[in-house]
């Protein structure tokens, strides 16, 4: 047990640089396993909270500009969700950065200042801006899907109450419509949050062997040969981390439908194939 | 390939390009797509049938059938799906190879020595002796088997929604003539789900395309991993030197998986309009009010 306590104050943070440097090699006991595949988990959350965040407010923009009826906005908004809903995660994790990569090391110069460029070749900025931007298009989706779809009563009865821009948008069209993209939308976070098991094997490389959960579970299936108990331990930490998640976005949904009886109480999770 | 090609250090400009992008290299760069696109045939099928049947086990009378179906189904839901890809693969050469151990060598010996999985030369899965194709095609198996697998849970969950999609009404009606459980199952619900599994079904067939490049973790040779080894900085001593080109090679992958969901798209644009021809449902109205204004 004592052991096992060392080895969480260990490799508890090794995912973050903190704690022993020298991963374990020779003897890997369970709870060692355990300890850093759920340090890796750091990782798995940084990436899928911070680009859901972000991806929430730039998908928002691109379904507004989708929706709307004005070209020039249209159109690259199009432009820009076909291309990432229409290739792999995987190669857009290699293209931006074998892109970054090409950048000039020593930064670009713009009005005098040098801006630097060798932090976009790290998987901590690099892979989050190909999640957000991917994420991004998905969601974007599902707002215009669900923007198209809010029913015309309730447009109608917002001009009848005098409503009009701005306020109808922010008081009627914006909840409808989050409301009805919600399951979908919660789909969505949890495909994000599984596919960010991809950074560290798409070029990004691990800086210092600090990588995400899968990385260590694939670091100790490479030292001991036996894929049975690191990737099984991955993928508990994921249905907890995907438990939590219908857990969280229930609470959105059942706030979002609360003026609806009958609705709030049971937030059904149907599984929908949206990617 | 052409005569000229052979001493490109001679050539410049476009007979330079033209002779780069022939290179035997190159040759097997294009092969490459044909191993996604076999992929792709091969996997779309099974996956169907896997997914099949997990559809139809999650809705057995008999118990443990019924677990085994939900569990298969609610799995990847949890789970990413590159930790199957990873975990199938080595867990079933693992498997075989443990098996054929038990056979051909000294059971005594136990295949896991520490940190080492130990089986004698006999039980290797492929041979030692065998043609690097056996490998390869071993490995491209044992790949196929994932993917399969993954997806075959994905379609177990669209199906087994698009079998509750048919109308009781329906099943019923169907109950009140007489037919078996068997009969009921086999003709009406199947034919009647198809037209409520095809948008799940697309959708499935967009995310396996976009789930193709994932072979390169695998250890398969496909476009990714020639576009990594052709597109890397060639020094002088190269046939034909170049600095780092990756980044345009994997834009040429991007625009071909761009193609790749277009066209797929469109078919399915077309094969969707089709389905729901006499059907009651809003797009089958829509036909009918083209045809009869």
């Amino acid at each position: 047990m004592s052991a096992c306590a060392q080895d969480f104050a260990d490799f508890a943070l090794r995912s973050v640089g903190m704690g022993q440097f020298k991963l374990p090699a020779g003897d890997m006991t369970l709870c060692r396993q355990v300890v850093l595949i759920g340090s890796g988990m750091i990782w798995n959350l940084y990436f899928g909270a911070l680009s859901l965040a972000i991806g929430f407010c730039l998908a928002t923009g691109l379904a507004l500009a989708k929706a709307g009826g004005i070209r020039w906005l249209r159109v690259p908004a199009e432009a820009f969700i076909f291309v990432f809903r229409g290739s792999p995660l995987f190669i857009q994790f290699f293209v931006a950065y074998q892109a970054f990569v090409l950048l000039p090391r020593e930064g670009i110069e713009i009005f005098g200042a040098t801006l630097p460029t060798a932090w976009l070749s790290r998987a901590w900025a690099g892979a989050l801006i190909v999640l957000i931007l991917n994420t991004a298009a998905y969601s974007a989706e599902i707002f215009y899907g669900a923007l198209r779809n809010v029913p015309r009563g309730d447009l109608e009865a917002a001009d009848a109450y005098g409503l009009s821009g701005w306020a109808r948008f922010r008081r009627i069209v914006w909840p409808t419509a989050l409301r009805l993209a919600w399951p979908a939308y919660t789909n969505e976070a949890i495909f994000l949050f599984h596919a960010t098991t991809l950074v560290f094997f798409s070029s990004f490389p691990a800086f210092r062997q600090q990588g995400d959960a899968l990385y260590y579970a694939s670091y100790i299936v490479d030292k001991t040969f036996n894929p049975f108990v690191a990737y099984p331990i991955a993928a508990v930490y994921f249905i907890l981390l995907t438990l939590c998640l219908i857990g969280i976005f229930g609470v959105f949904n059942r706030r979002l439908n609360r003026h609806l009886p009958g609705a709030a109480q049971r937030p059904r999770y149907r599984p929908n194939l949206i990617r | 390939m052409f005569a000229t090609c052979s001493d490109p250090s001679a050539l410049n400009g476009l007979a330079w390009l033209a002779c780069y992008l022939t290179s035997g290299k190159h040759l097997l760069f294009y092969g490459s797509f044909g191993t996604v696109l076999l992929l792709l045939a091969v996997t779309a099928p099974l996956a169907l049938l896997f997914g099949f049947g997990g559809a139809v086990a999650s809705r057995s009378r008999i118990a443990p059938l019924r677990w085994f179906g939900r569990i298969y189904t609610a799995m990847v839901r949890g789970v990413p799906d590159i930790i199957f890809f990873l975990f199938v693969p080595i867990a079933l050469d693992q498997s075989f190879e443990w098996l054929r151990s038990r056979v051909y060598c000294d059971p005594s010996v136990p295949v896991r020595q520490g940190n080492e999985f130990v089986v004698c030369q006999a039980a290797k899965l492929p041979l030692s002796t065998a043609a690097p194709w056996v490998h390869q095609s071993y490995g491209f198996t044992l790949a196929v088997i994932a993917f399969a697998i993954v997806f075959g849970a994905f379609a177990a969950n669209v199906l087994s929604g698009a079998m509750n999609a048919v109308p009781r009404a329906q099943l019923e009606t169907a109950e009140a003539y007489g037919m078996s459980e068997r009969q009921l199952t086999r003709r009406v619900l199947i034919p009647q789900m198809w037209t409520y599994a095809l948008p799940g079904l697309s959708n499935l067939w967009m995310v396996l395309i976009k789930a193709t490049p994932l072979l390169f973790l695998l250890g398969i040779e496909d476009i990714v991993y020639w576009a990594r080894d052709l597109g890397a900085t060639k020094p002088a001593n190269f046939a034909y030197p170049h600095p780092d080109w990756r980044v345009w090679y994997f834009l040429g992958l991007l625009v071909f998986y761009l193609l790749m969901t277009w066209v797929s798209q469109r078919l399915i644009d077309r094969v969707a309009r089709r389905l729901s021809r006499g059907q009651a449902t809003m797009a089958g109205e829509a036909i009918r009010h083209e045809v009869t204004p």
